[in-house]
C-alpha cells in the first residue's frame, strides 16, 4: 500500500472520519486542560472525577432504557459537576485531607454508578464502552457537542489565563490581589470536569487520566513557561490523536487504548532522550 | 522609565493617612487561635519596620492578616485608610520561600509580569505598557538579564528579589517581606538590601521581618517585638532593651555598644536559639 492511500483509506466514510475528529479534539483540549492538572498536582483529582462521573452516565443509559448514546453527554456533565462541586466543598478547609476526601467521593460514586448500570440486561458490554471508549459510530451531533464543550473550555482559559496562572503558582498572591480565590478555583474543577465528559465517548473513563497528565508531562519536561507548556501539550495531544486513531484503524484495537499508548510512547522518548542530554552536558 | 517616573508621582500625591494602621488585631488559625493577641500599632508612609520575634511569635500570622492572606478575628486593618476587607490591592506581599512552588513552569518575567494582574484587568492580555513596565522593574533592581531564567534556576537571594519585584509591578505602596534572609548568603543578603533600599527611595513602605536583630537595628526606622502581644514598638535603641528581649526570647542577648550608638548583637538569633536549647 502506498503512503497516500494509507493514510486516506481510512477516511473513506464520514463516520471514521468523524472518528478521527473526535480524538483530535479531545487529545487537544485535555492536554491544554491538563497543564493546569499537571502545575496543581490535580493528577488524581482527574482520576478521580472521571471515575465519579459514572453515575451520571448511568442515570442517562437506565432512563433510556439500556442504550449506549449522546444523552450520556447530559448525565455525565451533571454527574461531572455534581463530583468536582462535593470535591470541592470537602476540600475548602482541611477538616478532611484532600487525598483522602477524594478517594472517599471517587469510590462512592463509581460504586452507585456500577449498581445503577447493573440493572440493565446488556450492561458488561455497555459498561466496557464507557470505561474504554469507542469511537465508531460516534454521530455528526455527538462530534458538535465535543467541539462546542471543547470550544467553551478553552474559551474560558484564554479568558482567564492570568487568573488560572496566579491561583496555580502562588495563592498568597491571588489572595493579596483580592481576586476571587474560591470562584476560579471551582471552576478550573468545573473546566476539568466538562473536558472529560467530552473525552467520555472517545477514550473512556477508565483512561482518561493519560490524557490529562501524560501530553503536559511531557511538554512539561521540554519548555520552562506555562504558555509554552500549553501550546507544546495541545500539540502533542493532536498529534497523538492522530497517530492512535490510524493505530486503531489498522491494529483494530480500541481507539482509547491507541491514543493513550501513543502519548505513553512520546512521553518515553522524550524523557530517554532528555535525561541523556542532561547527562551528556554534565560531562562536559 | 516614563510609565514608572508616572507612576511616582502619583504615589506622592497620597495624603497623610498612615501606610499601614493595626488596631486591636486579634487572628489564629486551628492549633493556635491565639497566634496574635490584640495588636496594635500604625506604620508612616516611607516607613522602614522590622519585626523580630522567637519562632511561633505570629510574624507571618500578622503579615497574612495584612495582605489579606489570612481572616482576622476581630479588630480592623487599614493600609492607606483602606479597610483591608474592601477591594485594595496596593499591598505587596513576599511570602517566605518555602511557601513557593519553585518548580512551577514560569519565567521571571512571567513571575513579575503576575504583579500587573489587576492593572491590566479582566479577560485581558498584558500589553505594551505592561511589558514595558516589568521590564523597568527588572532593570531597576538589576534583574535584566535573569528574565528569561526559570525561577527554579534562581540562587536564594534572586528569588527574593524577583518577588520584590513582582510586588513593585503591582505598583505596591506597602510592602512585606517574610524572613526575606532567611537562607541566603552574606552577598545575597547584602543585594537584597540594596533592593529594599531601592523600594524606599520610591517612597514604598516596608514591613519584614527577620531573626537578624543586629541588621533590624542598624537598617530599620523601628522595630517591632512580637510574641502574640506586641511587647515593643519604636525606634531600634528604645525598643531593643534587654528587659523587652527577654521577655520575647526567653534569654539576655550579649550586647554591645556600637560605634554609632546603636545596640549591635554578637550572637545572631539562630544561633542563639541553639544556647537556648541547651538550657
Amino acid at each position: 500500500m502506498d503512503p497516500i492511500s494509507f493514510l486516506t483509506e481510512p477516511l473513506a466514510y464520514a463516520f471514521i472520519q468523524r472518528g478521527m475528529l473526535a480524538l483530535v479534539v479531545v487529545g487537544g483540549i485535555s492536554a491544554v486542560v491538563g497543564c493546569f492538572v499537571v502545575v496543581r498536582g490535580l493528577s488524581f483529582f482527574g482520576d478521580a472525577l472521571a471515575h465519579a462521573i459514572l453515575p451520571g452516565v448511568a442515570i442517562s443509559y437506565t432512563a433510556s432504557g439500556g442504550y449506549v448514546a449522546g444523552n450520556l453527554f447530559i448525565g455525565g456533565l451533571g454527574g461531572g459537576i455534581v463530583a468536582a462541586l462535593v470535591i470541592a466543598w470537602l476540600t475548602r478547609k482541611a477538616e478532611v485531607k484532600e487525598d483522602s476526601a477524594i478517594a472517599i467521593v471517587f469510590a462512592t460514586f463509581f460504586a452507585l454508578g456500577i449498581a445503577i448500570i447493573s440493572t440493565q440486561s446488556s450492561y458488561a458490554v455497555d459498561l466496557s464502552h464507557i470505561l474504554f471508549g469507542s469511537i465508531n459510530g460516534i454521530s455528526q451531533n455527538e462530534l458538535l457537542t465535543v467541539a462546542g464543550m471543547g470550544a467553551v473550555v478553552l474559551a474560558i482559559i484564554a479568558l482567564l489565563y492570568k487568573e488560572f496562572q496566579i491561583i496555580s503558582f502562588d495563592m498568597s498572591l491571588a489572595h493579596s490581589l483580592r481576586l476571587p480565590v474560591e470562584f476560579l478555583r471551582v471552576l478550573l474543577l468545573l473546566l476539568i470536569a466538562v473536558t472529560i465528559v467530552a473525552s467520555l465517548q472517545a477514550v473512556g473513563i477508565a483512561l482518561m487520566l493519560a490524557l490529562l497528565t501524560t501530553p503536559a508531562a511531557t511538554a512539561r519536561l521540554l519548555v520552562k513557561r506555562l504558555h509554552h507548556m500549553i501550546v507544546i501539550a495541545s500539540l502533542l495531544g493532536i498529534i497523538s490523536g492522530v497517530v492512535g486513531f490510524y493505530a486503531s484503524y489498522y491494529l483494530d484495537i480500541p481507539s482509547g487504548a491507541c491514543i493513550v499508548l501513543t502519548m505513553s510512547v512520546i512521553f518515553g522518548v522524550v524523557f530517554f532522550l532528555q535525561s541523556s542530554w542532561n547527562r551528556f552536558s554534565a560531562r562536559e | 522609565m516614563a510609565a514608572l517616573a508616572m507612576r511616582d508621582k502619583s504615589r506622592n500625591a497620597s495624603s497623610d493617612l498612615p501606610a499601614l494602621n493595626v488596631d486591636r488585631v486579634s487572628a489564629g488559625y486551628p492549633g493556635n487561635w491565639q497566634a496574635l493577641d490584640k495588636i496594635s500599632f500604625s506604620v508612616n508612609k516611607g516607613e522602614r519596620v522590622a519585626v523580630i520575634g522567637p519562632n511561633g511569635a505570629g510574624k507571618s500570622t500578622l503579615f497574612k492578616a495584612i495582605v489579606g492572606v489570612m481572616q482576622i478575628s476581630r479588630g480592623r486593618i487599614t493600609i492607606f485608610g483602606e479597610d483591608t476587607h474592601s477591594s485594595h490591592t496596593n499591598v505587596g506581599y513576599v511570602p517566605q520561600q518555602s511557601a513557593v512552588d519553585w518548580a512551577f513552569p514560569a519565567s521571571v518575567f512571567d513571575v513579575v509580569m503576575m504583579g500587573r494582574n489587576r492593572h491590566i484587568g479582566w479577560f485581558r492580555w498584558p500589553g505594551k505598557r505592561d511589558r514595558a513596565i516589568v521590564r523597568d522593574v527588572l532593570a531597576r533592581l538589576s534583574l535584566s538579564d535573569l528574565a528569561d531564567r526559570q525561577i527554579s534556576e534562581l540562587s536564594g537571594g534572586q528569588r527574593q528579589r524577583v518577588f520584590i519585584a513582582r510586588a513593585m509591578a503591582q505598583d505596591t505602596r506597602l510592602m512585606v517581606l517574610d524572613e526575606p534572609f532567611s537562607g541566603v548568603d552574606q552577598t545575597a543578603e547584602q543585594e537584597i538590601i540594596e533592593s529594599l533600599d531601592i523600594l524606599t527611595q520610591h517612597g514604598i513602605t516596608l514591613l519584614l521581618s527577620t531573626h537578624h536583630i543586629d541588621n533590624a537595628a542598624l537598617r530599620f526606622d523601628k522595630i517591632l517585638i512580637l510574641r502574640q502581644r506586641l511587647l515593643a514598638y519604636g525606634p531600634p535603641d528604645a525598643a531593643l532593651t534587654a528587659p523587652n528581649l527577654r521577655d520575647a526570647f526567653g534569654w539576655v542577648l550579649p550586647i554591645m555598644p556600637h560605634s554609632d550608638g546603636l545596640l549591635m548583637f554578637s550572637v545572631d538569633y539562630d544561633g542563639a536559639e541553639a544556647v537556648n536549647g541547651s538550657n
